[in-house]
């Protein structure tokens, strides 16, 4: 009888609980709140000082990927060839086939021109057949939108700003001593 | 689901005993995995266990992949305590390659793994409540198991298949905010397993249906090669985090629980228990882990020496193992799980004869089998 009544009131609890604040979110009309860390697919950023993508499509991630998801071509920068850029090649096509992705952000970490990231796209349902395998336009997109939700900038502009300051302590810390 | 038919029947055209499929499809097989019982009446005479069925062929599969590439297979091996697999493979090419991994590594590992066993074990406390019949402890230990895996998300940024440790260390240090985010967590992780704990612990139908049920005593225990829970709710205080202590885990004080009977209850018992003892090491870690660098290795290509070497930690589920051969290239030659899971689950057939076909249910969930880590 009394672990009845307590078990009861276990109840009563947890629905006064979810009547006060209900938890669950209604899917496609409200999104829950993603996490900065997110690791969703990968995307390709694109390098606003000089208006090309950071891609000189190297093959380190393609090489590195364990599911082997992804194909990439390069060409001549013409921006080089210009003057514009320090770029000598320049991603000419990039393929992702998102339904094999497994987002592991193996590629993000090997890559070492800050050209890839893992964006906070999730979403796979596509109306076409083959629709998530995405080329260079879309991940361009992608990247552009990631990068804009973001603030992203270039870990090794980070990485360099960051060991600078570290520098500095140590310095600071060394006069001091 | 589930089919009859009628094996053997006597001259008065009376049946003696009926096979029954149990799985692959039932829910209460915690996966893909099928049990052929043969019963008399309500009784279980034997029991023949098929596994296979999530079969992806892992170990071969590691001897194609680079070292950093093989974690993301091990994440899939046991789905429910990922951080765990990660650490023993990422332990097997440190010790191959003699490498020291920095303190602060190994206290994010500490306390990622230690969360993760909370997260695994309420996982099991909410299913077990379920196999016997009780609805609400799942509900209660399911909200806290998700607050666990955002909190994995926050950190790793994947839900479930993290690939956060690496070779020497970790992928990236953890968010500024992380210690304040643990401390949360952590309280509302007490008060769902103690909610939890007080609803089905000493619930009388619980005890009706899991007290002296399945019960194994120590030395057929060993003999089957059980170990983790399985092994201590027999009695038998034997920890790999202390009895052969790895990474940190010799600075924290904690107790091994261990059972009286070896039966469900103890099992279930134990690893609530454990619960608590895996919360109060994360709280030992938080105060004793200070800033430093977080891997030995940097982003160099991973290449082991030529040698073999075997690595053994404590999964939730019990001791898990990797064989690892390195022929000096940049891939394994060879990779063996010893699976805590598949030694469990092979002591069902003993666990099964002569018990009621109402209790099989009840005792292939006290194991707590994952079928990825079984099958592999």
């Amino acid at each position: 009888m009394l672990g009845g009544i307590k078990g009861m009131m276990v109840t009563i609890r947890s629905t006064l609980n979810g009547l006060r604040r209900p938890v669950t979110a209604q899917y496609p009309k409200q999104h829950l709140p993603i996490q900065a860390r997110y690791m969703g697919f990968p995307a390709l950023t694109w390098d606003y000082k000089i208006d090309e993508p950071f891609c000189t499509a190297c093959m380190v991630c393609i090489r590195n990927c364990p599911t082997l998801c992804m194909s990439a071509t390069m060409k001549d920068n013409p921006l080089q060839q210009e003057g514009k850029s320090t770029r000598k090649k320049i991603v000419d096509t990039f393929e992702i086939n998102l339904n094999r992705c497994i987002l592991c952000g193996i590629c993000v970490e090997v890559c070492n021109f800050d050209a890839i990231v893992m964006s906070h796209e999730h979403e796979m349902s596509v109306y076409e057949r083959n629709g998530d395998r995405v080329d260079l336009e879309p991940l361009l997109d992608m990247g552009k939108q990631f990068q804009q939700d973001t603030a992203w900038v270039p870990p090794s502009e980070l990485a360099k700003k960051s060991g600078a300051k570290a520098e500095e302590a140590a310095a600071t810390s060394d006069s001091g001593a | 689901m589930v089919e009859a038919n009628v094996q053997d029947i006597n001259a008065d055209g009376e049946a003696l005993e009926m096979m029954v499929n149990m799985g692959p499809q039932h829910p209460s097989t915690h996966g893909v995995f099928r049990m052929q019982l043969w019963l008399d009446g309500e009784k279980v005479n034997r029991v023949v266990p098929h596994i296979g069925y999530l079969h992806r062929g892992s170990e071969k599969l590691c001897e194609g992949e680079q070292y950093h590439q093989v974690i993301t297979l091990f994440d899939r091996l046991d789905y429910i305590s990922n951080f765990n697999n990660e650490l023993v493979f990422c332990r097997a090419v440190e010790k191959i390659m003699g490498l020291e991994v920095p303190e602060r590594a190994e206290y994010v590992r500490v306390i990622l793994c230690e969360l993760n066993r909370v997260a695994s074990h309420l996982l099991f406390v909410g299913t077990f409540g379920l196999d016997i019949g009780a609805m609400t402890p799942v509900m209660l230990t399911f909200r806290g198991r998700e607050r666990a895996q955002a909190l994995f998300e926050a950190i790793s940024g994947a839900r479930m298949m993290h690939n956060y440790f690496r070779v020497g260390g970790i992928k990236e240090d953890l968010p500024d905010n992380f210690e304040t985010m643990v401390r949360e967590v952590l309280d509302l992780l007490r008060e769902d397993a103690e909610e939890a704990d007080r609803l089905l612990t000493y619930n009388e139908v619980f005890i009706a249906r899991s007290k002296g049920v399945g019960v194994i005593d120590a030395d057929t225990a060993m003999e089957y090669g059980l170990t983790g829970p399985c092994l201590r709710g027999c009695g038998i205080s034997y920890d790999v985090r202390v009895a052969e202590p790895y990474s940190v885990y010799d600075r924290f004080d904690f107790d091994v629980p261990v059972g009286l009977d070896g039966d469900c209850w103890d099992r279930y018992y134990v690893r609530i228990q454990e619960i608590y003892q895996s919360l109060s090491i994360i709280e030992q870690a938080l105060r004793q882990m200070s800033p430093g660098p977080i891997s030995a290795m940097g982003r160099r290509l991973i290449r082991p020496p030529k040698g073999d070497v075997y690595v053994r930690s404590e999964n939730p589920r019990g001791e898990i193992g990797v064989y690892l051969v390195s022929d000096g290239s940049d891939k394994p030659y060879r990779v063996k799980v010893r699976p805590p899971s598949f030694c469990n689950l092979s002591a069902l057939e003993e666990l099964l004869k002569n018990t009621w076909v109402a209790d099989a249910v009840v005792i292939l969930g006290s194991l707590d089998i994952v079928l990825g880590e079984v099958d592999r």
